[in-house]
């Protein structure tokens, strides 16, 4: 369990890492996930960049209707940040079921989402809430939204030389319900499924639903016919079942030893189902 | 209880729940583990080894590792195919043993078996360069299920034994034919163990150290029997056993894992030699999982024959065990043990045993938690609820019907034990109690009317624990102690036992400081350095305080005896006693403290008649019965309807491990126990896959329960003291491991009865019980 030999770098700006990033440099964040895979020796970095000391990418900021949360946040701090447990409470419940909280302490967001792992709890509440990634390099900065950033296991939209900068959630329009609802690998404890909702209701009607999906398949949806059928509805009971039934629809599931891909889409229907009903009885 | 004596009262310590005296050390990071050994000029070893399960090694290409920086020596299996095997302890009549060399010669036979090892100036560059050996395979068609091993054209393990059978063992006791020919009914079920995986915290790790004038070997190794260590390394090694010295520091943890002798142990004793420099190797959490032995792994076909009443007439039991591609120390012998608790503590005089062991290439099986005794009650505690679920009896009313009663100890059992003591019903009593049993059932009853899936888990389990006597155990089944009360009247324990992680650095000190009327503080007990501790044997089997803790206790009798002869001399009196501390003449009350009396004993100015000076005394004691503990664990679970999760909802377990020295120190090991109890029952399984491959080969497939999965757990005891030994004990280290599983797994059951469920096989998965309830609806 010793890593191959490695250059590693921790400068404190944004420029040098992005430099460094440039020149062929590995970022490293929280290293929960890349550290043990050195480790293992399952990924052999020649150079790290260490973005630890770079302070201007850690925070938390409210600007009109978004919430602007620096890559190198961490878990626990969007788990505990007032802002975000006021106005973006999906993100925060999320947050607070990721490992434990060791993990949280030191695993960021910004390095979470990058490594995009499909079982990662992150990826179903950034679907649903539409969330964009700013994305930044040594030449360019560009912004894309989630939907569009999670490719498949592992791989994202990220170019060689490039990191997460930021990730901006809305702050919720007041009355908004909202809720995650993961099954945990026991060993893991990352999200055998994991189902992100928002619903707004409208006149006893349900007017706005988002539903986000991780852990099923190689990268983390937004189910949007389960959110048609339940847009427009009243959101009873068959509404909701109607609408969780279709989460999984088309969906080539993932199996493993934890659970085969029919049980998968079983468990996405049942804690979809779940999730938007206590998303509605929190909405108002 | 108090006694008093010269005005001081001297409040008894057995019995209290004193806080560890080792836990300082350990919870602030300051004791000292293999890995913390430092030695001047010491290197590292990496091994390579075997990513097939069964292949020819055509070559190994060593010289671009030999050649990679900070390297000093590549070996291979041709280089060691002098050292001894690695040993089996355990002997059946028919026992195939295949020789098994520390690095694998010509052939694999598991994924993780060694063939090569790298030493270099650190482990850094040791694994480096270990990457770089080139072993050339001609893969081989391999089996890693026992019973697809047994089956006909099974791919051969071992090529000179083309059936895989490693051993067979038969065993009748009573009449089991006349049993089943009268019985009413006859109840069978398949079940199985799964592999475990005893997951110590800290792996396993050497450090050799040569003296190669003196030829004198200084192995720092995580085992629980350092002395057997010793002696059975310093054979493979052909030196001389007085000049191996095994130390043993802190150890993170055995559970039955570091009952053993390991190839790597004598491996690294091998190299310190011929690089003359200390080397040490650290295993990875990786080869932890693949390469230290694994637990369980048993395939169990059950014959339950009873009248309809519920009395129980009668068991047969055929168990496969899958033995792994080697035997480890004890590898045969763990089924063995099922065999003897099979009967569990029902009083059916009528067995019929027989193990099939199995060759497969997959780790060796050796003893984990129970060893044998948790596989077992599994099954007679599943039988036992199948049966009354067969003739609609209560689960608690058909185990009070077959209980060995009171009047009946010692008991002798269909298998050849003698239970020592017992009262079974006491503890169920008592959890039914705990549990409202009737008011329990009629809220099991409400809740199913209203579509919710509750059960009741019933377990009445017994053990077998102080192994044991000598005769049922391979390498002696006695204990030493040497007990020194120095001139200053501090006493220093010296225990053969080797505790680990199980309190005896403070329960064995409350035993001294009760018996010499002293405080827990002025007692040190010493362990693991066979320099320094007279031969012993180990932790393992419940065994520590039953047998080491009786070692002590009578050293310190004799030692009483000589403190009494110097007490008199001191006070010219004929007619002392010795309580509290304070040897007292009984004429004028006059008395003598220990410390004044210990002064004296060294200080030798007048000795008493035939007496020598000096107050040490060292013990062996052979034990001439193992001990029975028993009790009852009860599980309230419910099940989700929709996913098929399993949520433990009460846990109650009464524990009757017969006198308690330290409850808080019990009460852990029961906790800790029932934790790995649950882990089996719920998530944890060793799975390889057809081709050999370990697919739960890491943490983040691998299921140890963590501390917030575990459910609050009702603790309460019974205490039914043994008669085996004076201090009335019987070891509590397993029962939580033994009792725990077939209560959950009962309560699981219990709920899904509705559905005709009688039976499944552990883990409990989600996704399994998803499925029952599936087809059920």
């Amino acid at each position: 369990m010793v890593p191959q030999k490695f250059e590693y770098a921790a400068p404190d700006s944004l420029k040098s890492v992005l430099q460094l990033l440039d020149a062929g440099a590995k970022p490293l964040a929280g290293g929960m996930s890349l550290i043990p895979m050195m480790k293992l020796r399952l990924a052999a970095p020649e150079q790290l960049v260490d973005l630890q000391k770079v302070k201007e990418l850690s925070y938390i900021r409210e600007s009109g209707n978004a919430i602007h949360i620096g890559a190198m946040t961490t878990h626990y701090e969007v788990e505990t940040f007032p802002v975000l447990l006021r106005k973006c409470p999906l993100l925060a419940e999320t947050a607070a079921e990721i490992g434990d909280l060791q993990v949280r302490n030191r695993g960021t967001i910004g390095g979470s989402v990058a490594h995009a792992d499909p079982s990662a709890d992150y990826p179903a509440a950034l679907q649903a809430l539409e969330a964009k990634l700013v994305l930044i390099g040594a030449q360019k900065e560009r912004t894309v939204s989630a939907a569009e950033f999670f490719v498949d296991a592992f791989t994202t939209v990220l170019e060689p030389g490039e990191i997460v900068r930021e990730v901006i959630v809305p702050a919720e329009e007041l009355g908004t319900g909202t809720r995650y609802e993961k099954v945990v690998q026991p060993a893991s404890g990352f999200a055998i499924v994991g189902v992100a909702v928002r619903v707004r209701r409208s006149a006893g009607k349900i007017s706005f639903v988002r539903v986000g999906i991780t852990g099923l398949s190689n990268h983390s949806y937004r189910a949007t016919s389960a959110e048609a059928t339940l847009a427009g509805t009243t959101g009873a009971a068959a509404d909701v079942q109607n609408a969780a039934a279709l989460v999984a629809e088309g969906i080539d599931a993932n199996s493993d030893l934890h659970a085969s891909a029919n049980y998968r889409k079983h468990l996405a229907s049942v804690h979809a189902a779940r999730a938007i009903t206590t998303a509605i009885s929190r909405a108002s | 209880m108090a006694t008093t004596i010269a005005g001081v009262e001297k409040e008894k310590l057995v019995g209290k729940r004193l806080r560890r005296r080792e836990d300082p050390r350990l919870i602030t990071g300051t004791a000292t583990y293999v890995d913390d050994i430092h030695l001047e000029d010491m290197q590292y070893a990496a091994i390579v080894r075997s990513p097939h399960a069964a292949a020819r090694i055509l070559s190994i290409e060593i010289a671009a590792a030999q050649n990679s920086p900070g390297v000093i020596a590549v070996f291979t299996g041709k280089d060691t195919e002098k050292v001894g095997g690695v040993p089996c302890g355990a002997s059946l009549p028919g026992l195939r043993v295949p020789h098994h060399n520390v690095l694998a010669v010509g052939r694999v036979y598991f994924v993780g078996h060694p063939v090569a090892v790298v030493v270099a100036k650190d482990r850094y560059m040791a694994q480096d360069a270990a990457d770089l050996v080139e072993v050339n395979y001609e893969p081989l068609p391999a089996v890693a299920d026992p019973e697809k091993a047994l089956a006909p054209g099974a791919a051969p393990v071992h090529p000179e034994w083309p059936d895989n059978v490693a051993f067979t063992f038969h065993q009748d006791g009573g009449d089991v034919d006349k049993a089943f020919a009268e019985a009413d009914v006859v109840v069978k079920q398949r079940i199985t163990s799964q592999r475990l995986i005893p997951m110590a915290m800290e792996t396993r790790g050497v450090v050799a150290e040569w003296h190669g004038a003196d030829r004198q070997l200084n192995l720092y190794t995580s085992t629980q029997i350092p002395h057997l260590v010793r002696t059975l390394v310093a054979t493979m090694l052909g030196l001389d056993e007085n000049r191996v010295r095994v130390i043993t520091p802190e150890v993170g943890g055995g559970f039955g894992s570091k009952l053993n002798v390991y190839a790597e142990e004598a491996l690294m004793g091998w190299i310190a030699q011929k690089i003359q420099k200390p080397v040490k190797w650290i295993e990875t959490r990786r080869e932890n999982f693949l390469c230290t032995i694994h637990g369980r792994g048993h395939v169990d076909y059950y014959e339950l024959a009873a009248k309809r009443d519920g009395t129980i007439l009668g068991i047969k039991l055929k168990i496969i065990q899958d033995v792994g591609a080697y035997h480890q120390l004890l590898t045969p012998a763990i089924p063995t043990l099922s065999v003897l608790m099979m009967p569990g503590i029902y009083k059916t005089q009528n067995i019929r045993a027989d193990i099939v062991g199995a060759f497969t290439n997959c780790m060796p099986t050796d003893a984990y938690r129970g060893a044998g005794r948790p596989e077992a009650t599994h099954g007679i505690e599943r039988m036992v609820d199948i049966l009354a679920d067969e003739l609609q009896i209560d689960p608690a009313e058909i185990r009070l019907k077959n209980f060995v009663a009171n009047d009946q100890f010692p008991f002798h059992t269909a298998t050849g034990l003698m239970y020592d003591s017992g009262n079974y019903a006491a503890p169920l009593k008592k959890a039914l109690d705990l549990v409202d049993y009737g008011k329990l059932r009629q809220e099991q009853a409400d809740a199913r009317k209203q579509g919710k899936w509750i059960g009741i888990g019933i377990s009445t389990y017994g053990e077998i624990c102080a192994i044991g006597p000598s005769p049922a155990t391979p390498a002696g089944g006695w204990e030493s102690a040497t007990v020194k009360i120095e001139p200053s009247g501090k006493v220093t324990i010296m225990t053969g036992a080797c505790p680990h992680g199980q309190g005896e650095e403070t329960t064995f000190a409350q035993i001294a400081a009760d018996e010499l009327g002293i405080s827990v503080d002025d007692v040190l007990v010493v362990r693991g350095d066979t320099s320094i501790v007279q031969y012993g044997i180990g932790t393992f089997g419940s065994r520590g305080t039953a047998i080491g803790g009786t070692a002590v206790y009578f050293a310190l009798q004799d030692l009483k005896e000589k403190i009494k002869k110097f007490g008199a001399v001191l006070l010219e009196s004929d007619d002392v006693t010795f309580s509290g501390g304070n040897v007292v003449c009984n004429k004028t009350g006059q008395s003598k403290s220990l410390p004044e009396v210990a002064a004296s004993a060294y200080r030798a100015m007048k000795l008493p008649p035939n007496t020598e000076p000096g107050l040490v005394s060292t013990r062996f004691w052979e034990p001439p019965n193992f001990t029975f503990p028993f009790g009852t664990h009860i599980v309230v679970s419910e099940i989700d309807g929709q996913t098929g999760e399993v949520k433990i909802r009460r846990y109650v377990a009464v524990d009757d491990c017969g006198n308690r020295i330290n409850p808080l120190i019990i009460d852990g090991q029961v906790h800790g126990g029932i934790a790995q109890g649950i882990g089996q029952a719920l998530w944890e399984q060793a799975v390889y896959d057809d081709n050999g491959q370990l697919l739960s080969g890491e943490l983040t497939d691998y299921a140890v329960p963590r501390a917030h999965m575990m459910p609050w757990i009702e603790s309460e005891h019974t205490t039914t003291p043994s008669p085996v030994n004076p201090l009335g004990v019987k070891g509590v280290g397993e029962a939580g491991t033994i009792g725990c599983s077939p209560a959950v797994v009962n309560s699981v059951v219990d709920a899904l009865s509705p559905l005709g469920v009688r039976h499944i096989d552990m883990p409990l998965t989600p996704e399994k019980i998803w499925h029952i309830l599936s087809k059920g609806a």
